[in-house]
C-alpha cells in the first residue's frame, strides 16, 4: 500500500475493499465502526489506511456510537463515514436522523444481509431497502446508491460522498455480500482525474451566520466547530437561527426545505443504467447484484425472440420516478428482481401507474437468483 | 408612592449567553441555572480559546444547556452526546468539548457510551447534573433515582439501586471524578475549570434539586428547603473509598474530588 497517498491503478480487490479505498480517494479522514458481517473488511481496511494517510479510526461500542461519532466528526470538519450491516443498520437509525436533521454530511455504508434479525450474516439480502428510505422516524428524504460491483463500489463511495458534500445529507450505500464479499479488477485513477465537491462554508462574518439560511438552492453554508462562528444547532425543530422553534409554521418551513433540497434536485441526484429500451416490450428493473444475474436472462430472452431491455437503477433513493413513468408509457411488463419479498418493485408499481404490469421475482436471501427465475418471470411478462 | 427607574445592568455573563433565548425552560428553583453559571464562570477561568471550546448535550431538562450557551454548541440526541462528542474531539483535536447533560441521558440511555469514553480515556469533560429523576418527562424512574424514592412510576418507592455516579466512571477509568452539590459552587468552579485542563475523560457530577418533581413527589419541600439540605448534609470526604459514596434517599451527600490522577489519554489528544 502506498505511504501517506490514496492508491492509483489497477488492484484486485473485495467489494468492501474498493469501498474503502472510494472513501479515501474522496477524502474521508474519519470512520467510526461496529464489526459486523459482511461489512467488517470495510472497518479493516480503514483502520490499516487512515492512520497512514493522517486520519482517524476509531472502534466505537455499538452502531448507535459510531453513527453519533460519524456526525460529530463531520461537524469537527472531516469527512467521516461508517460501514455496517442489517442488525447495525437498525441501531443508526436514531443518528441518521439527527444526520438528516442538523444537515450533516456523511456517508452510511449497508452491506446487507438477510434479515430480519440476525437472519443469514454471510449471506446475501436486500431486505433494507424501504428501511433507507423511511427507517428513522418522521418524513424526510435521502440518497441511497446501489453498486453492482467492486469497481462500482469505488466510484459511487467517491460519488456518495460528493452527494452528502453538496446536499448536506447522509448518503446511503446500499450494497449486499455477494457484492461486498466479491473479488474483481478496480481501477484507481490518480487524485486529479477524481472530481470532488466540497461543502459550501459561509461568506459572512460570525454575527451574521445564520447556520439555517439556506441558499437559493435550498441548502444552508456550513460552518463546523472552532472556526469562530459560535453557532447551536438542535436535533429539535429550528429556525434559520438553528433555535429551537416549537410550533407548527417552523415544522412546515424546515421540513418542507430538507425534502425539496432533495426532490428538486433529482435532475442532478439520480443516476440509471439504461440498456435496450428503445424497441423493448419488457423491462427488467433491477439493482445491485440482481442486475449482473439479469444480463443473462436478458440475453437468453432476446435470443428467444422477446424485446427485453434493462433499467439499472444505481441510485434508488431519490426513486427515478420521472424513468419509470417514461419507460411505462412504451412497454407492456417492468420485471423487478430483488433479494427481498418486493420493496423497490412496490415503487415501480406505482410509479407504472397501471400503464405496464409490474412482476415482482423475489428471493428471501441467502443466494442471488438464478437466471432462469428472471427469465420465467421474462416470459410470463409477455405471455 | 414614588416610581424608582429600574436601570438596566448587565450580567458578567451576559456575553457567553444567548441572550435571545432567555428565559430559559427551566423551572423556578431548578439549579441548572447556577451550575451553567459555574460553569461559564470555571471556562473564563480557565483561559481557554472560547473559539476553541464546544459544548454537546444529549437530551432532557440538562441537554438544554447547550443551547443557551454563547460557543459551538450541540444538542445531539438522547444518550448520545458522548459518542457524538468523541467524533467531534477525534476531528478536530485542538477542540476542548465539554458535555453538559443530566443522569438519565448520560448514565442510563447513554451509560454504555459514557463508560468506554472513560475506558479509552478519551479527552472530553463531561458535567453530569444529577436531579435523581427524569424531569422533562414529568418526574419517572431514573438511574440514579435512590432506593425507596417516589415517582411517577415508582408511586410505592423505587425497588432498585441507584447508580453511584463517581464509583462506576471511576472504575471505568475516568482520570478526574469529582462531586459536589449546587450549593458549593466555589469547589463546583475549582473542580470544572481543573477538569477543563486536565488531558483525559474527566466527570463532574453536580447534585442538583428538582423541586418541581423530585422534591414534590418526596415531600423534600421547596426548592429553597433543598439547597439547605445541601448545604446542611453535604460532607467533604476526598479520600472516601467510593463504593461507600452512594447517595441514600434522606442521607448524606459525599461530595469531593476523588480522583486526579494521570493515565495516557486516547490518541494522546
Amino acid at each position: 500500500m502506498s505511504e501517506g497517498k490514496p492508491l492509483v491503478g489497477e488492484f484486485f480487490l473485495s467489494g468492501d475493499e474498493a469501498c474503502a479505498e472510494g472513501a479515501i480517494s474522496a477524502g474521508c479522514r474519519f470512520f467510526a465502526g461496529y464489526p459486523i458481517t459482511p461489512a467488517t473488511e470495510i472497518a479493516e481496511r480503514m483502520s490499516d489506511r487512515l492512520p497512514e494517510i493522517g486520519g482517524t479510526y476509531i472502534q466505537m461500542e455499538d452502531e448507535l456510537a459510531s453513527m453519533a461519532a460519524v456526525l460529530g466528526a463531520a461537524w469537527g470538519g472531516v469527512k467521516s463515514m461508517t460501514a455496517t450491516s442489517g442488525p447495525g443498520f437498525s441501531l443508526m437509525m436514531e443518528n441518521i436522523g439527527l444526520g438528516v436533521m442538523l444537515e450533516t454530511p456523511c456517508v452510511v455504508v449497508d452491506i446487507q444481509r438477510a434479515g430480519p434479525s440476525t437472519g443469514l450474516p454471510t449471506l446475501s439480502g436486500q431486505g433494507d431497502m424501504m428501511q433507507a428510505r423511511w427507517g428513522s422516524h418522521g418524513h424526510y428524504s435521502i440518497i441511497a446508491l446501489a453498486p453492482n460491483s467492486p469497481q462500482e463500489l469505488f466510484n459511487l463511495t467517491i460519488k456518495a460522498f460528493n452527494l452528502s458534500e453538496k446536499y448536506r445529507v447522509p448518503v446511503l450505500i446500499m450494497s449486499e455480500a455477494s457484492t461486498g464479499h466479491m473479488y474483481e479488477k478496480v481501477v484507481i485513477p490518480p487524485p486529479d482525474k477524481i472530481e470532488l465537491i466540497h461543502r459550501r462554508k459561509p461568506t459572512v462574518p460570525p454575527d451574521k451566520y445564520l447556520p439555517y439560511k439556506a441558499d437559493a438552492d435550498l441548502i444552508p453554508p456550513m460552518a463546523v466547530a472552532g472556526e469562530g462562528y459560535r453557532f447551536h444547532v438542535t436535533g429539535l425543530t429550528h429556525d434559520e437561527r438553528g433555535y429551537p422553534a416549537m410550533n407548527a409554521e417552523a415544522q412546515e418551513k424546515l421540513i418542507k426545505r430538507l425534502v425539496e433540497k432533495i426532490e428538486k434536485n433529482k435532475a442532478d441526484i439520480i443516476q440509471v443504467e439504461e440498456e435496450g429500451i428503445d424497441d423493448a416490450e419488457v423491462v427488467v428493473c433491477a439493482y445491485g447484484v440482481p442486475s449482473r444475474v439479469a444480463i443473462l436472462a436478458i440475453e437468453q430472452a432476446r435470443e428467444g425472440g422477446i424485446k427485453v431491455g434493462m433499467l439499472r437503477l444505481i441510485t434508488v433513493w431519490p426513486f427515478p420516478e420521472e424513468k419509470v413513468r417514461e419507460i411505462a408509457r412504451q412497454v407492456q411488463a417492468f420485471v423487478v428482481p430483488e433479494i427481498n419479498y418486493g420493496q423497490i418493485a412496490l415503487e415501480v408499481e406505482r410509479c407504472a401507474c397501471g400503464r405496464a404490469k409490474t412482476i415482482l421475482v423475489p428471493h428471501m436471501g441467502g443466494a442471488v437468483h438464478s437466471p432462469e427465475m428472471i427469465l420465467e418471470a421474462i416470459r410470463q411478462a409477455v405471455e | 408612592m414614588s416610581t424608582v427607574a429600574l436601570e438596566k445592568k448587565e450580567h458578567p455573563l451576559d456575553a457567553y449567553l444567548r441572550m435571545e433565548r432567555l428565559p430559559h425552560i427551566w423551572c423556578s428553583g431548578c439549579g441548572l441555572g447556577i451550575i451553567l453559571a459555574s460553569f461559564l464562570r470555571s471556562l473564563l477561568k480557565s483561559g481557554l480559546n472560547l473559539d476553541k471550546v464546544a459544548v454537546v448535550s444529549g437530551i432532557g431538562c440538562t441537554g438544554r444547556a447547550a443551547g443557551y450557551v454563547k460557543l459551538d454548541s450541540f444538542h445531539t440526541t438522547h444518550g448520545r452526546a458522548v459518542p457524538f462528542a468523541t467524533g467531534l474531539k477525534l476531528a478536530n483535536p485542538e477542540l476542548k468539548v465539554v458535555l453538559f447533560s443530566g443522569d438519565g441521558d448520560l448514565v442510563a440511555i447513554g451509560g454504555n457510551h459514557l463508560i468506554h469514553a472513560a475506558r479509552r480515556n478519551i479527552n472530553l469533560t463531561v458535567i453530569c447534573v444529577n436531579n435523581f429523576i427524569y424531569g422533562m418527562t414529568g418526574g419517572q424512574l431514573g438511574p440514579t433515582t435512590p432506593t425507596t424514592a417516589r415517582t411517577t412510576t415508582t408511586r410505592a418507592g423505587n425497588i432498585e439501586e441507584s447508580f453511584n455516579i463517581p464509583y462506576l466512571v471511576a472504575a471505568a477509568g475516568a482520570v478526574y471524578v469529582a462531586r459536589w452539590t449546587a450549593a458549593q459552587v466555589r469547589q463546583l468552579e475549582k473542580s470544572i475549570a481543573e477538569a477543563l485542563l486536565k488531558k483525559g475523560f474527566s466527570l463532574v457530577e453536580v447534585i442538583s434539586p428538582c423541586s418541581t418533581y423530585y422534591g414534590r413527589m418526596n415531600k423534600l419541600g421547596t426548592a429553597l428547603e433543598m439547597m439547605r439540605y445541601y448545604r446542611d448534609n453535604s460532607v467533604v470526604k476526598p479520600d472516601i473509598d467510593l463504593k461507600d459514596a452512594a447517595i441514600k434517599l434522606g442521607g448524606q451527600i459525599v461530595t469531593g474530588k476523588f480522583v486526579d490522577i494521570e493515565r495516557p489519554s486516547l490518541f494522546n489528544i
